[in-house]
Formats: structure tokens, C-alpha cells, sequence
């Protein structure tokens, strides 16, 4: 009998036709989504492209 | 000393008016005409409608504002401009009816020398049998295009909330109300705020949410998508839109016009023609926008509002309005300076400019139907136009009709899109995104019509936390608070 293997992050493709035919990510992406230490790292790299593209805007 | 007349007073007014009374000082007089007596930083009524903000957060009294900025204020609508004049003047006049409670109904004329209408948009929620009537929201849905709007779905999502607690299931539908919406992005932001909030209630099992929109595929946003890089690869929006919405559980319907609302149900038709039905215990539906319906007249009183405005109600400018079709669209089709062709000292600025065309695929079903979004203009591209209109009309003010005016192409411009699902500093997340330029062009950037370099989103706290520092930084800028010209728009 072989056992039933969760893997959370997988289960919404089953849900949905249209969920299966896209990506989903995975635990370590979501956890870096809230990781402070890299998303201060994302904070400083997502300012200086904004505060480019107002500069190319003006 | 010459006269400038605001018409409306939102992101473009706003920043027109107080740019230009900044910098034209007390030599020459600004004016500003707005029904409204607050200003409202509509991004963030996102958060009210979810109860996370209330309503005095998001808006401020404008009469102080202008007081301090030496602006001469009327809380009041327009309704007609007369550009030539009347019969015994030559002096361009418009005609405007008080809103405010003290004068309410009354009217009255205002000459100008220039004029700037940046009277945004009509929430046209009449266009939808049942979504409301005229500008008016209706019975069956919410909606949070204004602060009292947001108040009232907060209400109404509370109650759904209760339910849920009390074990009843209930279905949310969120998106766009009719087939020629734009503003696709507030609806978005809404719907993972929304999905936020029940997990946070511990009621999200009991919920079925369901995206509807007029887009033709998921991530158009009215722009018609964009790419950008990821994970090495250059990926379509619409892979970074699904991806968010399968992750969340969140069904999606689009190429959808709602031809009707009911109680609890809407009617809807889709691209391939099929119709059908949707039910539903909780609606947000953003409605398509029009002009505000200002008239024009000649010198003779002849009703010339064809000549100013296009037929949506938005006022013709600069924009080459004779493209054809799609397939001849340019990037160079779109405004630069904003000027109205026929009458020069009339400019247009934000939402209330006539676009030359629409910016995704045009779609429309078997039926005839159109269904396809409209060109979003709101919040950066708004603020960055009202200025070089400010600095237009400012130089055309001070050095005489010849000066040259500035530019502010669509084409040649970005935009931030920051939608936060969630209110706390560490618990909430935000999809970022920025798009270089709004408006593609496919001449200068071949295959996506977009930089790739500034056109990326990505999903995180950072994004989030951006969110938060513009909702400050902008209520602060409008204020005039000390170094405000510093904050760029």
C-alpha cells in the first residue's frame, strides 16, 4: 500500500483545470518572500529601479 | 495678472494646481474647481474597504491646503466651458454649480486665461443594468473608487464575515462590471486583500473567491500585459498573475462584460459569445469610466462639445486620433503636451484626456459586444502629466505664447503598481511591479514593446513595505508639507 505524500504547495493544482496549467511557487520562494534579511535586500533594489524609471518618466 | 483655472482636483489637478501656484506665485491667479471638500489618496482605499484603514486616514480637508497655497478654491462641479467667449466678450469663461453645503445648487461663471480640465473620471456604473444609476453606486454590489464607497464594503465584508463565523458558506466576486472597464489593478489588489483578510478571520475555507474581469487573459491590466524577467527567463504577466491566483485558490473568469446585476446574481457575456450567469453573497465590480459629461459652447451659444471632447467625454488633445486599426497603432499616436487641438489655452490632464486608442488587443465577442479593457492613467502617469502641464501652462504664462511646451508621452513614461494584500509590517505581502513605458513601443524595445530592464514584479514583504511609504509619502506631498516638491510623483 503506498502512502499518501502531501506536499502543501502542490495541492491547489489539483483544484482547478486552469490552476494546473500555471506554476505555483515552492517553500523556499514563499519562505524568501517574508525572510526580512532578503526582502530589505529586494526594498533597496526595487527603490532604485522605481526612483530610475520616475527619473526616465520626468 | 492672468487667470488659471483647475477643473478638478485629484492626482492631476491637484499636482497642477499647486505646481503652478508654486511657481507662478502671487503675480497670477490659480483657481481650483472640485466638487469635492477632501482629497483622497484612493490607492490606499483598498485598506478601508477591508477595515484596515478608516476613511480619515486616506483624505484631508483640501480649503487649508489651498489657503496656505494661495489657491482660490470653489467646492463646486463644472458643467460647460466657453472658450470663445459670449457675445459682448471675448473672454473664455466656465460655468460652474457649488457642491458645497453652504451654496449648493448655485452657479456661476469663472473667466480664465487658461484652463486645465483634469476633472477625472464619471464612475459610469449606469452603463451596467443594476450596478447603479447614472454616477450613482447600486443596491447589490460594492465598490471602492471612493473613501465612502470603501466604508460601506468594509460593512458589508464584516457582515460576511460574521456568516461565514456562523458557519454559512459565502462567494466573492470581484473584478470589473462591465466590458469597457479599466482600472483593473484596484480590483486586483482588492481581491487578495480580501483573500488576506478571511484567512486572517479563519474563515477562508468557508469562501469561494472568484476573479472577473473584461481582460482577454489574465495579467493584461489594460496595458495589454507586459513581460518581465524572472528566474532568468522573460515571462508574460499573465504566468505571474495565474501563478498568484492558483496559489491563492482563487478562480478566474475573464473576457467577461456583465451585461446585468441582480440581487445575489449577475448576467455576463464572454469572448466566444457564450452568456451566462454568476451568483454571488458579495460583489465588488469597478464601473467603466466616462467624461463628466462638460459641455462647450461658441461664441454664438452653439453647442460645440463635439469639437472638444470625444464621444466618451474625455477632452481631445494632442493625440493622433485618426490610427485606424490595431495593427497601425504606434507608440507616437499618444499625447505629448496635452493641449487641446482647437483651443490652445485648454489643456487636459490625467484621466480626463481623450486617449488615441485603447493600449491592449481590441476583443470583441461574436455578438459585436466589445470586450477589452480601457487604458489605465491613473496615480504616477496622473501626477507626472498634471505637472508638465503646470510647467506649460506656467512658461506660457510668464514668457508669452511662443514658449515652448513641455512633453509627457505615455509612450515615454512608467509607472509603479504596488498592490499589498494585507495592512501589517511583517504579515502582509505586496506584488510589485513596474512597467517602462505604459504605453509599448514596439519600434524601440522589438518583441515586448517594453524595457525589461524597469518593467519587473515580484511578490514579497519589500514590496509591501513600499506600499506603506508611498501611502505616507504622498497624503504628505498633497498636504504641502515642508520639502513636498522633493517627493517626485
Amino acid at each position: 500500500m503506498s502512502e499518501k505524500k502531501l506536499v502543501e504547495e502542490e495541492v491547489n493544482f489539483q483544484k482547478n483545470d486552469a490552476f494546473s496549467l500555471t506554476m505555483i511557487p515552492g517553500a523556499f520562494a514563499r519562505k524568501m518572500r517574508t525572510c526580512v534579511i532578503w526582502q530589505f535586500i529586494r526594498f533597496l533594489v526595487i527603490n532604485i529601479k522605481m526612483i530610475i524609471v520616475v527619473g526616465k518618466s520626468h | 495678472m492672468a487667470r488659471l483655472v483647475v477643473l478638478g482636483g485629484g492626482v492631476a489637478g491637484h499636482t497642477t494646481a499647486t505646481f503652478a501656484a508654486k511657481w507662478l506665485g502671487s503675480q497670477h491667479e490659480v483657481v481650483v474647481v472640485t466638487p469635492n471638500a477632501k482629497w483622497n489618496w484612493i490607492p490606499s482605499n483598498i485598506w478601508v474597504g477591508v477595515g484596515q484603514m478608516t476613511k480619515e486616514e486616506v483624505t484631508f480637508d483640501l480649503a487649508p491646503v489651498y489657503a496656505k497655497a494661495g489657491i482660490t478654491y470653489h467646492q463646486a462641479k463644472a458643467v460647460s466651458i466657453n472658450p470663445e467667449g459670449k457675445e459682448d466678450s471675448d473672454k473664455p469663461f466656465v460655468t460652474i454649480e457649488y457642491t458645497s453645503a453652504d451654496k449648493a445648487g448655485q452657479t456661476e461663471t469663472i473667466e480664465y486665461d487658461y484652463l486645465v480640465n483634469a476633472t477625472g473620471p464619471k464612475l459610469n456604473f449606469g452603463a451596467t443594468p443594476g450596478l447603479g444609476e447614472g454616477s450613482q453606486l447600486g443596491e447589490h454590489t460594492v465598490s471602492v473608487c471612493t473613501a465612502d464607497h470603501a466604508v460601506h464594503a468594509s460593512e458589508k465584508l464584516q457582515e460576511a464575515i460574521e456568516k461565514m463565523k456562523a458557519g454559512t458558506r459565502q462567494k466573492f466576486l470581484i473584478g470589473t462590471g462591465h466590458g469597457m472597464c479599466t482600472c483593473q489593478g484596484a480590483a486586483f489588489e482588492y481581491i487578495f486583500n480580501i483573500e488576506h483578510e478571511l484567512k486572517k478571520a479563519g474563515v477562508r475555507e468557508m469562501a469561494d473567491i472568484k476573479w472577473i474581469s473584461n481582460e482577454s487573459f489574465l495579467g493584461d491590466f489594460g496595458m495589454g500585459g507586459l513581460h518581465m524577467k524572472v528566474g532568468g527567463y522573460v515571462v508574460s504577466s499573465k504566468l505571474f498573475a495565474e501563478s498568484l491566483f492558483a496559489e491563492r485558490d482563487v478562480e478566474w473568469m475573464i473576457g467577461a462584460h456583465v451585461s446585468k446585476v441582480d440581487a445575489g446574481k449577475i448576467e455576463y457575456e464572454l469572448l466566444d459569445g457564450t452568456t451566462g450567469e454568476e451568483e454571488f453573497d458579495f460583489a465588488m465590480l469597478i464601473p467603466p469610466f466616462a467624461g463628466v459629461g462638460l459641455k462647450a459652447y461658441n461664441k454664438a451659444g452653439e453647442d460645440i462639445t463635439d469639437t472638444v471632447f470625444a464621444p466618451n467625454g474625455f477632452m481631445k488633445v494632442d493625440a493622433n486620433y485618426n490610427a485606424g486599426a490595431y495593427e497601425n497603432w504606434k507608440a507616437s499616436d499618444w499625447p505629448r503636451t496635452y493641449q487641446n487641438p482647437t483651443y490652445k489655452n485648454m489643456f487636459a490632464a490625467g484621466i480626463a484626456f481623450a486617449p488615441p486608442h485603447i493600449i491592449s488587443k481590441p476583443m470583441s465577442s461574436p455578438n459585436g459586444t466589445p470586450i477589452n479593457p480601457t487604458p489605465p492613467r491613473t496615480g504616477m502617469p496622473s501626477g507626472i502629466i498634471g505637472k508638465a502641464v503646470a510647467h506649460s501652462v506656467c512658461d506660457l504664462m510668464t514668457k508669452g505664447e511662443d514658449a515652448k511646451l513641455h512633453e509627457a508621452s505615455m509612450a515615454e513614461m512608467g509607472a509603479a503598481c504596488v498592490a499589498s494584500a494585507g495592512k501589517g509590517i511583517f504579515n502582509g505581502t505586496a506584488a510589485a511591479m513596474t512597467v517602462y513605458p505604459v504605453v509599448p513601443d514596439f519600434e524601440k524595445y522589438p518583441g515586448t514593446g517594453r524595457d525589461t530592464d524597469y518593467t519587473f514584479g515580484e511578490i514579497g514583504l519589500a514590496g509591501h513595505w513600499i506600499k506603506h511609504i508611498l501611502h505616507h509619502l504622498f497624503i504628505y506631498k498633497a498636504k504641502l508639507n515642508p520639502g513636498w516638491t522633493l517627493i517626485p510623483e
